[in-house]
């Protein structure tokens, strides 16, 4: 079908948006021109609908309908509001770097006494100084994707973190990204993480609202480099505000024998999509990628990865669940390639989904594109109600029916939780599920 | 073992390149002007003595077909086709045949090559044929037209009704009415719309309440005429209680240039009544460098209509350049049943982009999957499946197992499932893998005296059992010497 979009309406405030908001965004000649390129390929493409296949679950012209305007920076009172969110979603012994509305906090982070062989700049810093590589690794995401053009057209801050060579983490990092929610507006973000030769950290992401928090926006995008021999722990935990949105990507690349372990999981936002593709660039690479959704109300959920085995003797492991109640909906696709070439690659992946409501939806699409022949590939999917034998079992033991099916959807999530290999990640990812079943009440 | 030898043995008879049906048959034609336009669908319409309505229906799709651009979605590449450089409609010369006496020899010598058996000749000569023995009754639609008919009478007299799709336009045209384009409307995609515009032959099968058709139908399609497209249309119908086995086999001769074979296959069950739908596809390929072959961009499609209905289809893909066929099952009454078994095979050039559809509408609907690819030279094997409950049809099971093998680290195997569940009841379970054969197997299986290919064919033909045992006996043994043929130089 071509169909000509005509220029909504929305598109030109956000078209006069871009050109007001361009005297805030950092970064001049290369970095403006690369705006510009970027802002244009979205204008093209416009919000993301039904009839582009990646998007095909996740109509954001439906959804979403507008991008809001740019959030302003956060002055005291949203800074103050902002202490107050984070003093509820504190994480032990981690360091702390937050972004308040799109914008770098220092007051409200720990940048003080870095580990040696650890750097943490902002964003804005690295897009206004004069590190061309940098810079343009910071522009890896390409265009094709409309919602990561838009992010690189709008981006504002962000953190750039680069752990040298062989330097390994003890203590874990964590971003911190907070709506103040004083008005209605759109936060982009993008961070970079480069982990050196033989280096190793933990990184966590969160994505939270202060109290009573408007509809608001979040277009984030991270890009990680793990280089040869290194490992990567990730979490990254959606408890952002039921009114928002939460649009991110993020660009995994992994050199040789380098281990990334992700787990992903979304109780908050009304509508959310994360989209990551993760390439293996040098052999005998492992990824472990998990994630859950819990989900209730009206709320739309929406994990798409893309795991590229471009080299041989890789291996990677999918373990995703989805809950979903009331008229919840869940969305997952997993795409595997192995390219031709990539010989011994084990690839698996399993996803389930339970539906505790007559209107909730669960969308499953595992793919596997495979040019090579000596692979073990496969890939599993399930979706049905909980067990009633099971549940059956429980009650006949004394247990209420809330209480039986809080252990058996514990039960569920558990095994991708599992999979996290970090202690007080796991911890992390257990808790916020247990939130998610006490508000179920 | 001996099925295992006899598969080799064949082998080694055929070189390279060999395709056993690739022979020409040398009549005269009939042919419309090249080109498509509202006049060749009104030559069609005319050549086939329809009535105004259907004519008046083949122009609306042709309209629409107008306003409609090729899909691009499925992972097959194919340069442009030029809509007006095929033939529409092609008949052998011979006009207004009585009985089968009077078909061009050269016709029948076609079929009588392919192993179809046109004459009745056990029934001709009076032999008593053991009991339970299957007769089948058979379709052959050579290029554009129905050329005979087999057991028509024995039909009649069980009230099955048999015949070319242009006949029953004339002779029941309240059946065709009723239910033509009713599965597969006008609208439906660019192959289907094109279809129906054009279509010049094909099957049509009605059983009526309570009969179980007593023997298996099927029809042969053949291409034969050099540019033509072939667009059959087979309609289907088995009303309330009523079963019928149906049997699809095509071939064409071997060319240079890529032939285009769009049909449109609609199978209507109503209440207890079930239609299990076989095919051999068995298309010329292509040669070694990939030139030539037929498109095969086909849409097939059930509708369980009444409830406890059943439709299972079972192929088995191993010609066409490339195939573009999705055999789907609206599972709208409840109980209905859908399945879908497939054993789809790419070597050579071929590109393969192959499925099915299960919409679960109704209560308490079933559907199950299995699908087998086996992808070999510089092949591309794609299975595409849709799963999809809609939130009315508590109940839904689904169970899909779709199984990739490669051979050669040339080709590609690719697995597109969707799975959509909007009903906390449906329960659907959806498995894949993909691997090559084991070299611990290979390795067994010469180690105790057989050859490499031997081993390979016993290793596919395992691999792709649960599928064949779903064919009806004679296809079964056919299919099963398709597949190593389809294979065949494929090790090594």
């Amino acid at each position: 079908m071509n169909v000509v979009l005509a220029k909504t309406d929305t598109g030109r405030a956000l078209s006069d948006s871009f050109a007001l908001a361009r005297a805030r965004l950092p970064g001049a000649g290369k970095v403006a021109d690369l705006r510009r390129q970027a802002f244009d390929a979205y204008e093209r493409a416009g919000l993301p609908h039904r009839r582009i296949e990646d998007w095909k679950y996740t109509d954001l012209r439906v959804l979403m309908r507008e991008v809001l305007p740019l959030a302003a920076a956060p002055d005291r009172a949203a800074l103050t509001r902002a202490d107050a969110a984070l003093k509820l979603h504190a994480i032990k012994s981690v360091r702390r770097l937050v972004l308040v509305d799109g914008v770098f906090a220092p007051k409200l982070s720990d940048t003080a006494d870095l580990e040696n062989g650890l750097g943490i700049r902002t964003l804005r810093e690295v897009l206004e100084g004069g590190d061309a590589a940098l810079q343009a690794q910071l522009f890896t995401p390409d265009n094709s994707d409309s919602m990561v053009a838009l992010n690189s057209a709008m981006v504002t801050d962000g953190l750039v973190i680069e752990v040298a060579d062989g330097a390994v983490l003890t203590q874990p990092l964590h971003i911190v990204h907070i709506a103040s929610g004083g008005t209605p507006a759109a936060m982009f973000t993008r961070s970079l993480l480069r982990l050196g030769k033989a280096a190793g950290a933990t990184l966590v992401e969160s994505y939270i609202a202060t109290e009573g928090a408007k509809a608001y926006q979040v277009h984030d995008s991270l890009v990680i480099s793990i280089g040869d021999d290194a490992r990567l722990h990730h979490v990254r935990l959606i408890e952002d505000g039921r009114e928002a949105f939460n649009i991110s990507s993020a660009v995994v690349t992994l050199g040789a024998h380098a281990h990334f372990n992700t787990f992903g999981m979304t109780s908050g936002a009304s509508v959310s999509r994360y989209q990551a593709v993760v390439v293996f660039a040098g052999k005998g690479s492992r990824v472990e990628t998990n994630g859950v959704n819990l989900l209730n109300g009206r709320q739309h959920a929406d994990t798409t990865l893309f795991l590229d085995h471009a080299v041989p003797n890789c291996a990677s492991r999918e373990i995703f669940r989805a809950v979903v109640d009331d008229r919840g909906h869940s969305v997952f696709q997993g795409r595997i390639i192995v390219r031709p070439g990539a010989q011994k690659t084990d690839a698996k992946m399993m996803t389930r989904a339970l539906l505790l409501s007559d209107e909730a939806e669960a969308d499953n699409k595992p793919e596997l594109e495979i040019f090579a022949d000596d692979v073990t590939c496969g890939h599993g999917a399930t979706t049905g109600a909980l067990d009633e034998s099971l549940l059956f079992y429980l009650r006949a033991r004394g247990l209420s029916e809330t209480e039986a099916q809080a252990l058996l959807i514990q039960a569920f999530v558990g095994e991708a939780i599992e999979s996290i290999v970090n202690d007080d990640l796991r911890e992390l990812a257990i808790a916020a599920a247990q939130r998610w079943l006490a508000a179920r009440g | 073992m001996s099925a295992v030898q006899e598969t080799v043995d064949r082998v080694r008879r055929i070189d390279v390149d060999q395709y056993r049906y690739g022979f020409e048959t040398l009549i005269e034609s009939d042919k419309a002007p090249k080109g498509l336009s509202e006049d060749t669908v009104r030559f069609i319409s005319a050549k086939k003595n329809e009535p105004a309505w259907m004519l008046e229906w083949r122009l609306e799709a042709y309209r629409r077909w107008l306003t409609m651009t090729e899909p691009k979605w499925a992972r097959v590449h194919y340069p442009k086709i030029d809509y007006q450089d095929l033939y529409y409609y092609s008949a052998p010369k011979k006009k207004e045949i009585g009985s089968l006496d009077e078909v061009d020899p050269e016709i029948l010598k076609t079929y009588e090559k392919l192993g179809i058996p046109l004459r009745e000749v056990e029934m001709l000569e009076g032999v008593v044929r053991p009991e339970g023995e299957r007769r089948i009754a058979v379709d052959a639609v050579f290029d554009s037209v129905s050329v005979a008919t087999t057991f028509q009478k024995e039909l009649k007299q069980a009230g099955v009704i048999f015949m070319p799709i242009s006949e029953a336009i004339r002779e029941h045209p309240e059946l065709v009415k009723k239910y033509l384009g009713t599965v597969v409307p006008t609208s439906d995609n660019y192959f289907a719309t094109l279809n129906s515009a054009v279509f010049s032959d094909g099957s049509f099968v009605y059983v009526p309440p309570g009969v179980r058709c007593p023997m298996e139908l099927s029809t042969y399609f053949r291409i034969n005429e050099r540019n033509t497209g072939q667009f059959e249309r087979t309609l289907i119908i088995a009303d309330k209680g009523a079963y019928v086995s149906y049997l699809e086999g095509c071939t064409a001769p071997q060319r240079d240039e890529n032939q285009l074979h769009a049909a449109v296959v609609e199978l209507v069950t109503l209440d207890d009544a079930e239609i299990k739908y076989s095919t051999v596809q068995n298309w010329y390929p292509g040669n070694s460098e990939g030139k030539g072959g037929i498109y095969n961009f086909v849409t097939k499609r059930g509708d369980c209509r009444g409830d406890n209905s059943k439709i299972s289809w079972t192929q088995v893909e191993t010609g066409s350049a490339i195939t573009w066929k999705y055999p789907s099952c609206i599972l709208r009454g409840d109980n209905s049943r859908g399945e879908f078994y497939s054993i789809a095979i790419s070597n050579g050039h071929q590109q393969v982009d192959s499925g099915t559809k299960m919409i679960h509408l109704g209560k308490n609907t079933t559907s199950r999957i299995i699908s087998k690819g086996i992808a070999a030279g510089v092949s591309q094997n794609t299975y595409r499946g849709l799963v999809t409950a809609h939130r009315k049809a508590t109940g839904a099971r689904n169970f899909t197992a779709c199984d990739s093998l490669l051979i050669g680290d040339k080709c590609g195997a690719h697995t597109v499932p969707y799975i959509e569940a909007k009903n906390s009841s449906a329960l659907f379970e959806h498995e894949a893998t993909t691997s090559k054969i084991s070299e611990d197997v290979l390795f067994y299986c010469v180690q105790r005296g057989l050859s490499q290919e031997e081993a390979v064919g016993l290793v596919v033909n395992g691999f792709v059992k649960d599928v064949l045992q779903q064919l009806p006996m004679e296809f079964a043994v056919e299919a099963q010497k398709l597949i190593s043929i389809s294979l065949e130089g494929s090790v090594g």
